[in-house]
Order: structure tokens, then sequence, then C-alpha cells
């Protein structure tokens, strides 16, 4: 280490609010999927699969996502078409 | 009643073992029977860490599977009256634990013993799932490090779905967090995630810190759990983090930077 690099070691960014602020985002959108049933991937392949007899998309142009409001939930599809 | 907990993390190399052997010396010092159970098949260690590698003649696989009594099996610690070690088998057969053997032998070993402490294996396949599965309580070992710290949260999500108190609607499994491998020149500096940051972010009750620390690799060369070396900084937060399992309060030490004195400066502070 030269003595150059001991004064640009002082100026370093400090990571660790960075580290925690990547984790808070990630460890909130886990949660998020977590609550979700084991079973919406498979549905949302399966209906990629339908949808795609008729219309030609992308497996991430379907969206699929479920609510839950009180007493009732809410099965959300959200599919993107292609542009004629 | 006896108390089962699981020394579980997710990832791999934070301390688990290391844990699991100071906290049950930990507890069988303050006069309570423990079993320090290895659930690591194919990859034991506690046996190395708590010093009595050469002494494991039978292990769990062998009493699941009815080759060995439970007896035969536990080893007695030869430094204190009231420990004994069960260790995992080496066979490379993944499928050597199942749900049902498990059960009877924590239910055996609930009659005998005060504390059972489960070793959990790195990761969520079986080992870490059986491991945990049976628990009252949980230590959750974490790094200030990302990927630990997502990666507890991710073995948090488990534990309040997936072990048997969850699945049998029972009272949830009591949820600690020990930090480990903590540096506060570094937390100071701005470059670890500090106490604070990880709690708020797992929101679990606190168990401890344990401060980064040259005694760990010491005691393990030697097979003496961390917490028999009560000189040490890391030896003094695991007893301080038992103790507040078993119900006292204590304040947590080593959070600060140490200000070292002329001396230390000098020679260099151990």
């Amino acid at each position: 280490m030269n003595i150059f690099d001991f004064f640009r070691e002082r100026k370093k960014e400090p990571t660790a609010s960075i580290a925690k602020e990547r984790l808070q985002i990630i460890v909130a959108h886990e949660r998020g999927q977590r609550s979700q049933p084991d079973y919406l991937p498979a549905l949302q392949q399966e209906l990629v699969e339908v949808i795609r007899k008729y219309v030609n998309i992308d497996s991430d142009q379907v969206q699929v996502a479920l609510e839950n409001q009180g007493s009732c939930s809410i099965l959300e599809l959200n599919i993107t078409l292609p542009d004629r | 009643m006896a108390k089962i907990l699981v020394v579980t993390s997710g990832k791999g190399g934070v301390g688990k073992t290391t844990t699991s052997a100071a906290i049950g010396t930990g507890l069988a010092l303050r006069g309570h029977k423990t079993v320090i159970v290895d659930f690591d098949v194919g990859l034991r260690n506690l046996d190395l860490i708590m010093g009595c590698e050469r002494r494991v003649v039978y292990d769990f696989v062998n009493v699941v599977n009815g080759e060995a009594t439970l007896k035969q099996a536990l080893i007695k610690d030869k430094r204190l009256e009231n420990l004994y070690v069960l260790a995992a088998s080496q066979t490379r057969d993944k499928d050597a634990l199942t749900e049902e053997g498990v059960e009877k032998v924590i239910e055996e070993l609930r009659k005998d013993f005060e504390y059972v402490v489960c070793d959990s294996p790195a990761g969520i396949e079986k080992g870490a799932h059986l491991a945990m599965y049976f628990a009252d309580e949980a230590i959750v070992v974490t790094n200030p490090e990302v990927s630990s710290v997502r990666d507890s949260d991710r073995m948090l999500g488990l534990l309040a779905s997936k072990s048997r108190r969850a699945v049998k609607g029972e009272e949830p499994i009591k949820e600690h967090l020990l930090l480990t491998r903590y540096n506060p020149e570094r937390v100071t500096r701005g470059e670890m995630l500090g106490v604070e940051d990880v709690e708020e972010i797992l929101a679990i009750r606190l168990l401890g810190v344990i401060p980064e620390s040259q005694a760990v690799l010491k005691a393990s060369n030697q097979g003496v759990p961390v917490i028999l070396d009560d000189q040490s900084d890391a030896g003094q937060a695991y007893s301080d983090a038992v103790d507040r399992l078993l119900g006292k309060e204590v304040t947590h030490r080593f959070l600060d930077v140490q200000k070292k004195g002329l001396m230390q400066r000098l020679f260099g502070a151990r």
C-alpha cells in the first residue's frame, strides 16, 4: 500500500447502509411471496400455455397475483398482448 | 418438561456448530442435563468441536435403524457431568433420517434430558427440516452480511409454516436471533451491518451478539467449546446468551469498539 492508497482509503463510502437498503427491499418482496399459495407458479404456467394456443406471448407477459381482502380473495390476471 | 432447541441459519459457515456446542455446554454448566444432537448426516462435525471425535462408536442413524440403543450411542462429555453428544452418521445415504425415526429418538431424549439442542445442517433440505421440525425454540444464527440475513429470514418463514408446531396449529416456535462474527470497528466505520440494522430487518428477539474472535478458532483447534474459555470475549458473550435463554436480563456487551490502552497499542491486543 503506497501513500496515495492510504488517503484514498479514508474516503471510502460506507457500504453498510447500501446493504441494509437492499436487504429491506428483497426481504419484503420475499415475505410477500411466502404468503401466496404454492400452486400459483403452476397456475401461471398453465395459463400461459392456454393463451399461447391463440396468441403468441412470452411467459413473463402474464402476471398472476392473489390478494386477500377481508373475507374474500381476488385472483388478479394481467396479460400483455403483443403489438399487432 | 424437556425443551427442544434448534440452532439453525439457512446459510453455511455462520457458526451453527460452534453455537450448538457453546449453548449446550453453557446449559450443562448451569446444572441442566443437556444433549447436543448433530443432524448434519454425511458431514459430521459437532464431535470435533466438542472434542469427542475418537469416542464415536454408534451414531444417530444407528439408533434410528435400531442397530444400537440410545444409551449406547450417547457420548458423555469428559468435562461436564450433565452433558451428552449424539453424533451424526457419516453415511452418504441422504434419506437415512426419517420423520418417524427422528420423532422416536427425540421423544426418548425428552424423557431423560432437560434440554435437547439440535445442530442443524446448512440449507433447507431434509436434514435442516428434521432438525427444526420438533423444536420448541429456535436460535437463528446470523452474520452481519447480506446473504446470511436473507437466508435467516427464509428460515424464519419455514419455522413459522413447516415446523410441527406450525403444522399442528400449536403455539409458534419461540425465535431468538444470535448475531455472530460481529466486528464493532467495522460497524463504526459503516462497513458492516449493525445490531440494530439486523434486528430491524428480521424483527425477532435478540439473544446475543458474539464478537468476531480469535478464541473461536483456538477453541475449535483444541476441541473445547468456546464457552469454556471464560477469559475470552466470545466465551463471555455466549455465557450471557445462555443466561438470557434461561430468562435472565443481561445487558449486551462487546457491541462497542474496545478502546486500546497504550500497552495494547504498542504490543498488539490479543
